[in-house]
């Protein structure tokens, strides 16, 4: 356990911060199946996999609704906001702080704007920062967990130690030192957070490289005189896509908590963005007579959080990728 | 269980020490090179727009950001090692004077959020074991996933919307009542307010502390109740899966002594690492908590000083930050290797 002053126990840490502890899901448990159930059983498909993993796991079901409805809530917000000028932002001194009604379901805000509106638009924002880092933070971090493990020696051990240094942060912490001295942004967040997230892939790619490394076809294109990058390209990075994914998809849950928190506190989107964060902190002022402006939008996190936890508990039920860790 | 032997135990102790500090000079490093490497010009970002050349000139003499990077590198490094990290720009204070005041605060909502997550969790977790078939399943993963889920800031102001302005049961902020100090002043001694009133006898700022504390530590807590539970879940299980437990049964040990005695013993040492890592999480959780109630402590100075750009407390936070995560890190290592002696051999 050399590299663990950060190390073992973070990615123990990681592995519990996105939602699932040890793969312990519903019929893996010895009370409902018994072992060697599932070595009998013909081979199946993915989709039938699929299918029985939706199966028994209606949580998952939901999670998967949920994320659909964020989708296309965010897709079609001019569309579906009832009123969309104020959802950009227009505010209406004369629906100042109204409470929920007929005309107004979730009551308005501050500046008069229809909260539901506002959250409507503020599912873009939510949606696509979280996307971004996860995108960034496996841009960054996958192609080094690559080489790392495909080179080994010295190289692997310069990356992994970079990795263990920014691992010893508290990572939401490095974020906000970060946008604080940049200025805050939701941009400047957004970069932030991919700088304090990308370790972890590379952590993850590195694992499924040393695993690929002495494997028989990787030796073999090795042997044929396929270059370094050519193997990593073809080989490695192909087969790191599924745990990859079942990683972004716990991470995204994460990462929307990090966005609209630093939104929250002030260092991620300013306003007059519709951000959810910026909304329960715009209504904070209010909260005795207004309770309904920080409620609602703290409702679209949390159910977006859950929601991409329970897809993400699934993706991993159904890949199963102990293996890796 | 063998007893560990001291002078193994003291070596692998000083290993880990010594890569601690190797790691927080990195630490450091990267630090130094996020503030003045990436920012163009931290005057300039500290004045604000509407500096005056002039202006930005005497600050970038003050702080020495004229000077080569090089020698401000060393400069910072001589400073850090004499545990000098500079003065507040908005208080005028030294740093590690305005943490030092204000960590006690901090670490006594950290304790006190820690104990309401391992007092339900790990009991949780371990009756989870004994309910019939999936039913343990779905309250623990129930539980944890709507624990990982809640937003901190949101939860913090439910809470207080129902417990306060609506049932008025506790105080809305703060540590203790403002009219406290005339009626029952706490003598500091640990500057935990909690345990200093308890061991002087002051019941009256005790139950006013405890008041206060109350909704703060249970937002903390949401997120850490959940991992614990399902850690202690998936420990047990495994350990209950084993051998010496059918034995154990076998030979009519009753089921609350196997599951007290032979099972959660040996089931602790994930849960401890799980324990040590949610104090990472809950310091970054303060940031939120204490801003909303107000709670005097690192959360709510920090959040404070990133916001004014507070250029040497934004650094002397981090540092001090990611030494606290090292900290503990090395500690819940080191108790693991102390409960557990198969982790120094590896």
């Amino acid at each position: 356990m050399k590299r663990d002053s950060s190390g073992v126990t973070g990615a123990g840490w990681r592995m519990f911060a996105g939602g699932l502890a040890t793969g312990q899901t519903g019929g893996r448990e010895p009370a409902e199946a018994p072992p060697g159930h599932d070595d009998l059983a013909p081979p199946r498909s993915a989709w039938q996999r699929a299918l029985a993993v939706l199966k028994r796991d209606p949580l998952a079901v939901f999670g998967i609704g949920c994320v659909a409805l964020l989708i296309a809530v965010a897709a079609f917000a001019p569309k579906l906001a009832p009123y969309p000028a104020m959802g950009a932002g227009r505010s209406s001194v004369s629906t100042r702080v109204s409470a929920p009604s007929k005309e107004f379901v979730l009551g308005t805000d501050r500046l008069g704007r229809d909260v539901l509106s506002r959250i409507i638009y503020g599912a873009r924002p939510a949606l696509i920062a979280p996307l971004i880092v996860v995108l960034l933070a496996v841009a960054i971090g996958a192609p080094l967990g690559a080489i790392a493990g495909l080179m080994g020696g010295w190289v692997d051990e310069a990356i992994m130690r970079v990795c263990d240094l920014f691992l010893a942060f508290p990572s939401l912490l490095l974020a906000m030192a970060i946008v604080a001295l940049q200025g805050p942004s939701l941009t400047n967040a957004v970069i932030a957070l991919a700088v304090s997230w990308w370790p972890w892939y590379t952590r993850l790619v590195r694992g499924v490289a040393l695993s690929l490394r002495h494997q028989a076809f990787v030796e073999a294109a090795r042997a044929l005189g396929a270059s370094a990058p050519k193997i990593m390209l073809r080989h490695i990075l192909p087969n790191s896509i599924t745990p990859i994914l079942v990683q972004a998809s716990l991470d995204v849950g994460t990462v929307i908590l990090a966005t609209t928190g630093l939104a929250f506190i002030g260092l991620g989107s300013q306003p007059p963005a519709a951000d959810w964060g910026l909304m329960i902190e715009d209504g904070r002022a209010l909260l005795r007579t207004a309770w309904w402006t920080s409620t609602f939008p703290g409702l679209a996190i949390f159910l977006s959080v859950l929601s991409f936890n329970l897809v993400g508990d699934a993706l991993r039920d159904l890949f199963d990728p102990k293996e890796y860790r | 269980m063998a007893e560990p032997d001291p002078v193994d135990l003291l070596k692998f102790i000083t290993r880990r020490l010594a890569l601690s500090i190797l790691v927080l000079v990195g630490v450091a490093t990267i630090v130094f090179a996020l503030t003045r490497i990436i920012p163009s010009d931290p005057a300039a970002l500290y004045l604000g727009p509407r500096a005056r050349p002039a202006e930005i000139a005497d600050i970038q003499k003050r702080f020495g950001f004229d000077r080569p990077l090089v020698e401000q590198y060393g400069q910072y490094l001589r400073g850090l090692a004499r545990g000098d990290l500079g003065n507040s720009l908005a208080t005028k204070r030294p740093v590690t004077q305005e943490l030092g005041s204000r960590i006690a605060a901090t670490l006594e909502l950290m304790f006190a959020a820690m104990l309401l997550a391992v007092g339900i969790g790990v009991p949780l977790g371990v009756v989870s074991t004994r309910l019939r078939g999936s039913l343990g399943e779905a309250v623990v993963r129930v539980t944890s996933v709507i624990g990982v889920s809640l937003p901190a800031f949101w939860l913090g102001l439910l809470l207080q919307l129902l417990f306060v302005h609506v049932l008025g049961w506790f105080p809305s902020a703060g540590r203790v009542d403002a009219g406290l100090r005339f009626v029952a002043p706490i003598t500091n001694i640990t500057g935990l307010n909690l345990l200093d009133t308890l061991v002087t006898g002051n019941l009256t700022a005790f139950r006013d502390a405890l008041a206060h504390i109350v909704l703060p530590a249970v937002t903390l807590a949401a997120y850490p109740i959940g991992l614990v539970t399902r850690m202690t879940r998936a420990a047990m299980l495994e350990v209950l899966s084993q051998d010496y437990i059918r034995t154990a049964r076998a030979y009519g040990v009753a089921e609350r002594r196997v599951l007290g005695r032979f099972a959660l013993r040996n089931a602790i040492g994930p849960t401890l690492t799980v324990i040590g890592l949610t104090m990472a999480f809950m310091l970054t959780g303060t940031f939120y908590v204490e801003v909303i109630y107000a709670w005097p402590g690192l959360g709510s100075f920090t959040v404070r000083s990133f916001l004014n750009v507070d250029y040497p407390a934004i650094l002397g936070m981090t540092l001090f930050g990611a030494a606290g995560y090292v900290l503990v890190n090395l500690l819940v290592d080191a108790s693991q290797a102390l409960l557990d002696p198969r982790v120094r051999v590896a």
